[in-house]
């Protein structure tokens, strides 16, 4: 018998104030002066309801790096942020290329049950870009696995990336690239532009990224297959995506927070906390994502949440890791880079962070929209609320937020996963 | 002066004079037969070398005795391949330790800002050579070079020859020449020339022999042939042909020029035996300028006074009280352990 929720004065999509009330899972009732008797009831007086946040691509690390994060500490992090769902990355050790690790991924986050896991299988064994990986039993096992990545490495054989697309229609699948030509990006380091020149490290230049979207996208098209385009940086690949989607080919992509605010100019510091995978862009290309995703030409915001351990950043740049924390920030970033500039409505927020991850990754429990009946999976947030990121309350195992010490807008002050609160008061329940 | 010496650009234009000034002063030590100063005397200057480097150690450590300070050499194992050593644990023992000055050789780029800036230590950190970054006492000793030669740089034409993508030196003399009023001209094929380069402030060209007339220091850069194997260049041949300097191209130069390179150098690759033997080459000039240099730079970031050779006695309690302090933190050192 889970408790029952009545949430008052919340203001649905941005909107009017209305009550809801949460019970047996679903959202039961919606409207103004709901009562409900021993319902639990909740003050979301000026508070904004979105339904519950679905990411696509999240690093959980488990299983092998849970010096790192667990599937745990990772859920934990992804409710405090409002996510009910999270992607899990195949870029484990193991790797998950196999029914059997997407399945112990997919366990591991029901016992912790911060939010749903859904595993992504890698697209080729041990993401070594040879063979394809065995896509139909994990899309046939009990994670039911439809998005197929093998992020982290891109899969640059376009005999291999053509047949993945074919072979994953059978079961309704999407592959997502992580667009990097590895040979013009060997040992690369950061943005190529003057400023990789001046600092002197290896610079890993867009048109690394724009090659393997212009290919895919016309390889997709060939094939009548889903394409979806990982972590988008730079304003040519927009205009790439741009160029599939007038052309009307089935071709999907995302935008990382951290590439939304964030400049390569921050690798003049030499400090790693700024190194991640693609790289810190110019502001020329800031600026054409967030248009981009406030024309839908970018469909999705995703987190590409990265962790590793203290020493894998306190180093020196070369030897550093890629990646940084998303999941605990990542509304407040799109609160501040296309909310607060008058690019998107809240609407637009829930369709990016809820609806359209959701239908990607094919989870018809997720990003329904807040109405009677539907699953209670519902994030309540304040946008008027700022806070100054602390590195040491994130619930993440690692340290590694690019935010430390930035002050941000809004916090996610409850998070409901079907009906049961996560995430009450800003804390873990 | 800065408290650390982390590139070129940390240099003012009086900053650099400064250190040639000082150079020119301490370089006549040379000739004494006894050629020490207390200056550094109680002061440790620790030489923090992560990739070999014997010439530029050994030229820092002569630098450094000269001074009289105590030096301890620190060899650490690692590569970008294998990080062996961390940086931060060594940094710690070097602070434990005491350490006045770190001078710094690692094959990261930003290794020696990492070091200054991580609060790991207090000491001044100098920076002798990172990665594809900068090598900042490289380019004073080139300027100190030409200076001697050719008097101020004002208006005169550098010419800087080779490998400039992967050139630590061609970045931080780009910088420096520039702050010290010359027009530097970059040469080498595009696939050497980094990305961005336009907003350098420097000319580029291909074409060496348009550009060695007008030339008043021809600086010719160290070429690896394996670049040839990662498509640089098609082969060493080709590369000497266009952009090696050779008897032909040495006569194209006015007569004042000099031919100058930082070592070390590939005979027959960008600079024929002759050229780096001839009358015009300051190549081995250089190395001297390299130590007097960088006494200069150790005894002014770590309190010296204006005048190197002035009060010889007790210059350390001395120079703490004399030092002006031109940098934003630098009060940090004042005084210091002296
Ligand atoms: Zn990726």
């Amino acid at each position: 018998m889970t408790t029952t929720y009545l949430i008052r004065n919340a203001r649905v999509l941005g909107g009017e104030p209305t009550d809801l009330l949460l019970r047996d899972g679903i959202i039961a009732e919606i409207g103004a002066g709901l009562t409900a008797e021993g319902a639990e009831v909740i003050d979301a007086d000026g508070l904004i309801a979105l339904p519950g946040l679905v990411d696509l691509h999240t690093h959980l690390r488990e299983p092998g790096r849970e010096d790192a994060e667990t599937v745990d500490s990772g859920t934990s992090a992804a409710a405090l942020g409002g996510f009910t769902a999270v992607h899990a990355m195949a870029n484990t050790d193991p790797v998950a290329d196999t029914a059997g690790v997407v399945e112990q991924v997919w366990r591991l986050g029901r016992e912790a049950g911060h939010c749903d896991v859904f595993p992504v299988g890698a697209v080729t064994v041990g993401l070594a870009g040879e063979r394809l990986a065995e896509l139909g039993a994990m899309a046939d096992s009990a994670a039911r696995v439809r998005v197929f990545s093998d992020d982290g490495k891109c899969v640059s054989d376009a005999v291999l990336m053509r047949r993945a697309l074919e072979y994953v229609k059978a079961f309704d699948g999407v592959i997502a690239q992580h667009a990097q030509e590895p040979r013009l990006t060997e040992e690369a380091q950061m943005n190529e532009g003057e400023l990789s020149g001046r600092l002197g490290l290896r610079g890993w230049p867009a048109v690394a990224e724009e090659a393997i979207i212009a290919r895919d996208c016309l390889l997709a098209a060939h094939v009548g297959s889903r394409l979806h385009v990982c972590h988008v940086s730079t304003a040519g690949s927009v205009e790439l995506i741009r160029w599939a989607k007038r052309n009307g080919w089935n071709v999907t992509a995302e935008a990382c927070p951290h590439h939304l605010l964030l400049t390569d100019e921050l690798a003049a510091t030499y400090d790693p906390i700024y190194k991640v995978n693609p790289p810190l862009r110019s502001a020329t290309d800031v600026e054409a994502l967030r248009q981009g995703l406030a024309d839908g030409t970018i469909d999705v915001v995703a987190t590409d949440h990265a962790p590793h351990p203290h020493e894998d950043k306190d180093c020196e740049w070369q030897a550093a890791a890629f990646g940084m924390l998303g999941l605990e920030t990542a509304l407040s970033i799109v609160q501040q880079t296309m909310v607060d500039t008058g690019l998107l409505d809240w609407a637009g927020v829930a369709e990016r962070m809820a609806t359209t991850p959701a239908q990607m990754g094919r989870r018809a429990g997720h990003g329904r929209p807040i109405q009677p009946g539907a699953a209670a999976n519902v994030v309540l947030y304040d946008p008027a609320h700022t806070h100054v990121v602390d590195p040491t309350e994130t619930a993440s195992l690692s340290r590694n937020t690019p935010y430390a010490g930035r002050e941000l807008p809004g916090r996610v002050v409850a998070t409901f996963l079907r009906g049961r609160a996560t995430v009450l008061d800003g804390k873990l329940t | 002066m800065k408290r650390h010496l982390l590139s070129a650009a940390d240099l003012t234009r009086s900053d650099a004079e400064l250190v040639l000034e000082t150079a020119e002063e301490l370089r006549s030590l040379a000739d004494r037969p006894i050629k020490k100063l207390p200056a550094l005397r109680g002061r440790t200057v620790v030489n923090l070398f992560f990739e070999d480097s014997t010439r530029t150690r050994i030229s820092f450590e002569a630098a450094a005795k000269r001074l009289s300070a105590d030096v301890i050499n620190f060899s650490a194992k690692g590569s970008s391949l294998s990080k062996g050593e961390s940086l931060k644990d060594t940094a710690l023992t070097l602070e434990a330790m005491g350490a006045d000055a770190v001078v710094i050789r690692h094959w990261a780029s930003g290794a020696p800002h990492l070091l200054a800036n991580s609060g790991w230590v207090r000491s001044s950190v100098v920076n002798a050579g990172d990665g594809t970054h900068e090598h900042p006492t490289q380019a004073l000793l080139d300027a100190f070079t030409m200076w001697r030669h050719l008097g101020s740089l004002d208006g005169r034409r550098v010419t800087i020859v080779g490998d400039v993508l992967h050139s630590r030196v061609a970045r931080s003399n780009a910088l420096l020449l520039q702050t010290l009023g010359a027009e530097v001209t970059l040469v080498a094929p595009p696939t050497l020339l980094p990305v961005g380069v336009e907003g350098w402030g420097v000319e580029t060209s291909y074409d060496l022999d348009a550009a060695l007339p007008k030339a008043d220091a021809v600086m010719m850069l160290r070429v690896q042939r394996e670049r040839m194997n990662a498509a640089f260049f098609p082969s060493a041949r080709e590369y000497s042909r266009r952009y090696g300097m050779d008897a032909r191209r040495m006569g194209t130069l006015q007569d004042h020029a000099l031919v100058m390179h930082p070592g070390p150098m590939i005979r027959g690759m960008e600079i024929t035996a002759d050229v780096a033997d001839s009358p015009r080459s300051v190549i081995v000039e250089q190395v001297t300028n390299g130590v007097a240099v960088r006494m200069a730079v150790l005894y002014l970031l770590l309190g010296g006074s204006e005048s190197a050779l002035g009060g010889t006695t007790d210059v350390a309690g001395d120079a703490g009280k004399d030092r002006t302090i031109e940098g934003a933190d630098g009060s940090a050192t004042a005084g210091g352990a002296a």
